[in-house]
């Protein structure tokens, strides 16, 4: 296999693929948690009643609570998706990178 | 009668506690051996695992600001301390996102690596060491002030020697073992910290008969409905806003976190090391949370008294709900475990600002502006050492000089100010290949002097501290005229009682009728006195209230707008003094970023 430098990888098509994928990823995750988060903090700030609803007519529970708990997990779901994404296929997507300038 | 062992030494504490003091300074002392190079002292040779550094992070992320003022406020406010627990959390995707990845693979040792990585060393090296400092000495005051005044409330502990004992190990942890060292000292931490909040837990869902529907039930039916709905405490739309982004981005610029991602071997390990710390810390919020809402139920419930009173009337912010909590449900060897975890809590937290701070000093300040990198690795560790201790005893003086006063602001600030310097600059120099050093510099150290005097001019400092006398004066000359109007509306009520009806007044003989009829003029008269004086009353309470000291700026949170200010800065500089050189550095920097070739 022949080796290409480092400049050449630059322009390469499989580095711009990774570096495309990579901040798709990273950009769209990001907007999740933004939207997640801050439609929490919307919620809070312009509808409060929406929170006070009881889960179940004649029990305590508000909605608020699974809200702010879902909020807490959401977050943890979405580093899981990430990570998932990151060790199968970026990862794989390096090696190969750096297989090509070797090593 | 509830009683209560709080505020007097607790000897299993105090055993607890020797406990792990003494196997941290075994840790110490073994560490000490192995922390030679500043690879070792700034980022523990790199050897740390992705599950180790995982929980390091939690350690160095969960205070016992976070463990005891949650569960505080979620006890005597329900449901807007949860609030207030989302907001902690959601910073950590943010980091593992943007951050932690290219920050592995970029830098060396602190965060000013990456930003200065393609730009002017000097200037970004010494714009970046005062963001750093900046947030950790407003966090230490905070964490300091906050263990004396715990030790204090807890044990009965002398202010000044809690403080003394506190710098001397926090010292000795960071002097000795480096980053070694405070790594498995915040391991140690986060490990007794989540074994003691898991275990209070299930005590507390034991007494509910493993229901937090049940918890919630009693908790409503104690304190009211409101009690599990958003309440006042986030009231204005723009605040709510702005404190969520100074937690969300602080927490994705506070150094002593970004440190850590210079402990792992490689970029799989950082990954992996903020996963686990997201769930560590998420799930520890949760568990505070419970202990909130239990304390709220559970504590005083066999003496038929409010938790919330009870907790509130040992300390008003309600930062003993959760030892009390450990009391009443495991008595005084429970919570002497919880205190001593608490105190270590502190301990570790402490340590580890303290190692950032330090770093920032020797190795941007003193390597980077002023020996200009030039500089040999024995030479860099004794630097570090130096101002490992330097720093260490200001922040011990800097908390004596803040005794007794309300530090909680700091805390806000220090995130406020990790969001508006580092974290911008942060992430511009890593996203935006036209950024240059004079946008660097200049988005940090506005975005630095924005937050600081955003919060200075805000009620909170503003009227809440450097007006607190007027303010203080004030209320008690409202609450006085307050008194006298309620007095003279009594006074009315009483006279108009006194009145002799026109029904009853025509059925009187002729006579009679006369007297009843003057009678009722003078009751009369001195009713239109006593409703002229209450005129008198409001027109002096509108001008007391006058006299109430108004902040410049309503907003207490500053993020929206110092944020605002850094990124824009940044963007203008950068079109306003481009640099070619940095620009064309970019692809080597991308290499790098993404494939990891050349990383440390």
């Amino acid at each position: 296999m022949s080796k290409i430098s480092k400049k050449e990888l630059l322009n390469d098509a499989e580095f711009k693929s990774l570096v495309s994928q990579k901040n798709t990823i990273s950009w769209i995750l990001t907007i999740l948690e933004l939207v997640l988060y801050f439609g929490f903090i919307a919620l809070i700030a312009f509808n409060k009643p929406f929170l006070a609803q009881k889960l179940t007519e004649g029990k305590a529970t508000t909605i608020g609570i699974p809200i702010a708990v879902g909020t807490i997990l959401g977050s943890w779901v979405f580093t899981g998706i990430y990570i998932f994404w990151a060790n199968t296929k970026y990862d794989k997507m390096v090696k190969d990178l750096k297989d090509k300038i070797g090593g | 009668m509830h009683t209560t062992t709080i505020g007097t030494l607790n000897v299993t504490s105090v055993l607890f506690f020797m406990l792990f003091v003494a196997s941290t300074l075994v840790i110490t002392y073994w560490a000490a051996k192995r922390t030679r190079t500043t690879k070792d002292f700034y980022a523990a040779g790199r050897s740390v695992t992705g599950l180790q550094n995982g929980l390091a992070l939690a350690g160095d992320y969960m205070s016992a600001a976070s463990f005891l003022g949650i569960a505080g406020l979620v006890s005597t406010k329900g449901y807007d301390g949860l609030i207030y627990s989302v907001g902690w959390l959601v910073g950590w995707p943010i980091i593992m996102f943007l951050i932690s990845e290219p920050l592995r693979n970029l830098g060396k040792y602190t965060f000013a690596d990456v930003v200065a990585f393609r730009l002017s060393q000097r200037p970004i090296r010494a714009a970046a060491a005062a963001g750093s400092l900046a947030v950790v000495i407003f966090y230490l005051i905070a964490q300091m002030v906050g263990a004396g005044t715990l030790f204090k409330l807890m044990f009965g502990l002398p202010y000044e020697s809690a403080l003394v004992l506190v710098a001397a190990l926090m010292i000795s942890y960071v002097l000795f073992g480096g980053m070694i060292a405070t790594t498995w000292v915040q391991i140690i931490k986060a490990v007794l910290l989540l074994g003691g909040a898991t275990l209070l837990v299930f005590l507390v869902l034991n007494k509910v008969g493993f229901s937090y529907g049940n918890l919630f039930h009693q908790a409503a039916s104690k304190y009211g409905d409101k009690f599990l709905e958003p309440g006042g405490l986030v009231s204005d739309p723009v605040d709510a806003f702005s404190l969520g982004l100074a937690l969300m981005f602080g927490t994705a610029g506070l150094p002593h976190i970004l440190m850590r991602f210079y402990t792992v071997p490689d970029v799989q390990a950082a990954r992996k090391s903020v996963f686990y710390a997201t769930g560590f810390i998420g799930y520890f919020y949760i568990l505070t949370v419970t202990i909130g809402f239990g304390a709220a139920v559970l504590i005083g419930a066999e003496s038929g008294q409010l938790g919330r009173d009870l907790i509130m009337k040992i300390d008003a912010g309600g930062n003993m709900a959760g030892p009390l909590l450990a009391e009443a449900l495991g008595g005084s060897v429970f919570l002497g475990f919880l205190a001593a975890v608490a105190f270590a809590t502190i301990l570790a937290v402490v340590a580890g600002l303290t190692l950032a701070g330090a770093s920032a000093l020797s190795h941007d300040l003193y390597v980077g502006v002023i020996r200009r990198g030039q500089s040999n690795e024995k030479e860099e560790v004794k630097v570090a050492k130096i101002a490992t201790v330097g720093l260490g005893i200001t922040a011990m003086l800097l908390a004596m000089l803040f005794k007794g006063q309300n530090v909680a602001f700091m805390v806000g600030l220090a995130f406020a100010i990790a969001a508006s310097a580092n974290f911008p600059a942060l992430i511009m120099s890593l996203m935006w290949k036209r950024f240059s050093t004079q946008g660097a510099v200049w988005s940090i150290y506005l975005g630095m002097i924005s937050a600081v005097l955003f919060i200075v001019l805000s009620p909170t400092v503003y009227v809440d501290i450097i007006h607190k006398d007027t303010k203080a004066a004030v209320t008690k000359q409202v609450a006085e005229i307050d008194g006298k109007v309620k007095a003279n509306a009594a006074e009315i009520d009483t006279l108009t009682k006194q009145l002799v009806p026109a029904d009853a007044v025509a059925k009187l003989k002729k006579k009679e009728q006369a007297a009843a009829t003057k009678k009722n003029a003078d009751i009369q008269s001195t009713i239109n006195a006593k409703k002229a004086e209450a005129d008198a009353l409001v027109a002096q309470k509108k001008d007391a209230s006058a006299k109430m000291p108004v902040a410049p700026i309503k907003y207490r949170n500053p993020g929206i707008f110092s944020m605002g200010i850094a990124f824009l800065v940044g963007i203008v500089f950068s079109f306003l003094f481009p640099e070619k050189e940095a620009d064309e550095k970019f692809a080597e920097e991308k290499l790098r970023e993404y494939v990891g070739i050349g990383a440390e």
